[in-house]
């Protein structure tokens, strides 16, 4: 997102994250925070969605045979024996479902990773290097975050030709590492001049230490919400990339599932067992992951949790931390 | 007015490195693309002269160094020298886009505007009145956000086109089997309107939470702001309070986010197009892309990216107009 929001999520975020015992240093703190956080019932929500799927994607597919096997009869609606129905060559829609899961959060986790990587080299060493190094960093993620991401990646796509997961992850990671980028150079730019690490500058410590033992463990907490808008991110893209045609036909992903669907006529046919169950996945995953997100906001943002005993009680849980998630969500 | 230049010069910037990605990509296609197209066009017909150069000098495949074949590819650009469409053979490219680019432009346009007024509105409202019932339900707004625009564009198309209500056109931008001149006139204006409802509810509905949920947070650190609780104080009616002393105020992250989120509904329309075949950029881009079509494919690149960015740069100039702060700030 833009200067304004950076500035103004910045010095919102750094008391909670900052400080010695902030990022849960300290062993009974974190429990205390911990304990406090599943009180939340946004956190415990959003954790239970995601563990859900995340179970699915791992222990699922034992348990289903091959998802591709013809078998049923054609547009089989959803049943005691095909429970999500059959696709029009008599595919169990349920298996393939369960079977794009780990496909779908391994692009998803894994195109995280990567662009969270290159976001928490370019936007600490920037923020803390400062001077020339700082000015190009944020120049350089400042163009890459007006860029379109989808247009790029579509004719990156054609171009490459490429199939598989691989080549997939690193370019969407490529692209979507520009807003986290942002908002780590701010955090570290608010970082850089505390006590601490100015402490263990004059002690001598060599540069990577500071970065990586004194300000990224403080940061630790921005970088984890960062990186699941950064999967939820990817796998829309994905989803939309193999939705129009440009995924691996070999992969079964949520996106293919539905790109299949639509060019068999499931519409036409009415089979709404095939079309509702990748979307509502990718819907009901990314609520989950957004969820998680609001109550990690709420955990570290003293300033909102301010606000609670102001609201009237019913357990209406306290305000995310605007700026830096709505970042997140926009783009 | 140096703000103007300096936000001027990193708009040419960025159009600077989306053109010369561009200009770079088309190496990674395998074998000699050039010949490859010259061949599919002369399948459809007879090609004009110094047609393979020309595709060459945009495709950046020119002769000489590669700074040579910079400059040639500039100079294509530059003079709207786009090539021909190979999927749409002799069309140029540049007339494929003309007459796509005014359906995204107003069905975008439209959609995100509405959008915008609707969950900053909402947003506002919401944070007014927080602690609610329509404070409470502002969370489940994150389902609509998390959501595929164009999944959700299947789900409309199936309720209110094919399956369960016949009561609007499940795609096409205007009525193509009626005898409809397309230009400024009643029928068609009517038709057009009918056929964009669909495609503008699945934008507004899948980006309407981002706002709302953008502006309600914001308005909330507003209300606990000194001005505001001064301007209680002095007993202002309290409608005055929540438009003029706190939404004008918290209303200013979401308007500089106009920008980023400008190419995130963008990127979202492609897809959405293809479900409803809307005659717009989008769906010729998949279109160009199913078809190896690579002038029309960097064409529309190009005009997207650069559109992107233009719009960026109005938004961000207008948020320095209403901001006095970032103009001297940075």
């Amino acid at each position: 997102m833009t200067a304004t929001n950076i500035t103004s999520a910045g010095p919102d975020a750094a008391p909670g994250a900052g400080g010695p015992d902030g990022a849960g240093l300290g062993g009974s703190g974190r429990l205390g925070r911990l304990r406090e956080a599943f009180r939340s019932r946004r956190l415990v929500a959003g954790t239970s969605i995601v563990g859900f799927f995340v179970l699915l994607g791992l222990i699922g597919p034992f348990f289903i045979g091959n998802p591709n096997h013809i078998g049923g009869p054609q547009y089989a609606a959803p049943s005691v024996h095909y429970w999500l129905g059959t696709t029009q060559i008599g595919q169990d829609v349920f298996a393939q479902l369960v079977v794009s899961t780990r496909a779908s959060l391994e692009i998803g986790v894994g195109a995280a990773l990567l662009a969270t990587i290159i976001s928490i080299i370019l936007g600490i060493s920037g923020g803390y290097a400062g001077g020339f190094i700082d000015e190009a960093v944020s120049l350089l993620s400042n163009v890459v975050l007006v860029i379109p991401t989808l247009p790029l990646v579509i004719v990156i796509l054609a171009y490459v030709k490429s199939g598989g997961l691989v080549p997939l992850i690193v370019i969407i990671a490529l692209t979507s590492w520009a807003a986290s980028a942002r908002v780590l150079r701010a955090q570290t730019l608010s970082v850089r001049n505390r006590e601490y690490v100015l402490a263990a500058r004059a002690s001598c410590e060599r540069p990577w230490r500071i970065v990586l033992v004194e300000i990224m463990p403080n940061e630790l907490p921005i970088i984890v919400s960062q990186f699941i808008f950064g999967m939820i991110f990817a796998i829309l893209t994905q989803a939309a990339l193999a939705f129009i045609g440009l995924g691996d036909p070999s992969l079964l992903t949520w996106g293919n599932m539905l790109n299949i669907a639509y060019s068999d006529e499931a519409l036409s046919a009415g089979a709404w067992w095939w079309i509702l169950p990748p979307g509502l996945c990718i819907a009901l995953l990314g609520m989950g992951l957004a969820l998680i997100n609001f109550s990690l906001d709420e955990l570290l943002n003293p300033r909102l949790r301010v606000y609670r005993p102001r609201r009237p009680a019913r357990g209406v849980p306290a305000a995310p931390a605007g700026p830096a998630g709505f970042a997140g969500t926009a783009s | 007015m140096r703000f103007i230049a300096r936000k001027l010069g990193f708009y040419l910037a960025a159009a600077w490195v989306a053109l010369t990605v561009n200009f770079l990509l088309p190496r990674f296609i395998p074998g000699n693309p050039v010949e490859v197209l010259i061949a599919r066009m002369q399948q459809s017909g007879p090609t004009p002269p110094g047609e393979a150069q020309a595709l060459a000098k945009l495709l950046g495949l020119g002769s000489g160094n590669i700074f040579q074949r910079y400059g040639q590819y500039v100079d294509s650009v530059a003079h709207l020298r786009l090539g021909l469409s190979v999927s749409d053979f002799p069309t140029p490219v540049s007339s494929e886009i003309a007459s796509s680019i005014f359906w995204t432009l107003i069905l975008v346009g439209v959609a995100t505007v509405i959008s915008f007024v609707l969950g900053v509105g909402l947003g506002a409202l919401a944070g007014w009145k927080r602690g609610t019932w329509l404070d409470a339900i502002v969370p489940s707004t994150t389902l609509l956000t998390a959501m595929p625009y164009f999944w959700f564009g299947l789900i409309l198309v199936y309720v209110f086109a094919t399956n369960v209500f016949h009561v609007l056109p499940a795609s096409n931008g205007y009525d193509t089997s009626a005898a409809l001149t397309v230009g400024f006139n009643g029928p068609f204006i009517a038709s057009a309107a009918e056929h964009a409802i669909l495609p503008a509810l699945s934008i507004i509905v899948t980006s309407i939470g981002g706002w709302l949920l953008g502006m309600r947070n914001m308005m909330v650190s507003t209300l606990s702001e000194d001005y505001v609780v001064a301007a209680e104080a002095k007993g202002l009616t309290s409608s005055r309070i929540m438009i003029g002393y706190a939404a004008r105020n918290a209303v200013l992250p979401s308007i500089s986010g106009f920008a980023i989120s400008l190419g995130f509904v963008v990127s979202g329309a492609i897809a959405m197009e293809y479900v409803f075949s809307y005659p717009g950029l989008g769906f010729k881009l998949v279109t160009a892309v199913s078809n190896d079509d690579y002038p029309l494919m960097q064409g529309i690149f190009l005009v997207i990216t650069l559109a992107v960015l233009g719009a960026n740069l109005v938004v961000d100039l207008l948020h320095g107009f209403i901001d006095p702060r970032t103009r001297i700030a940075r």
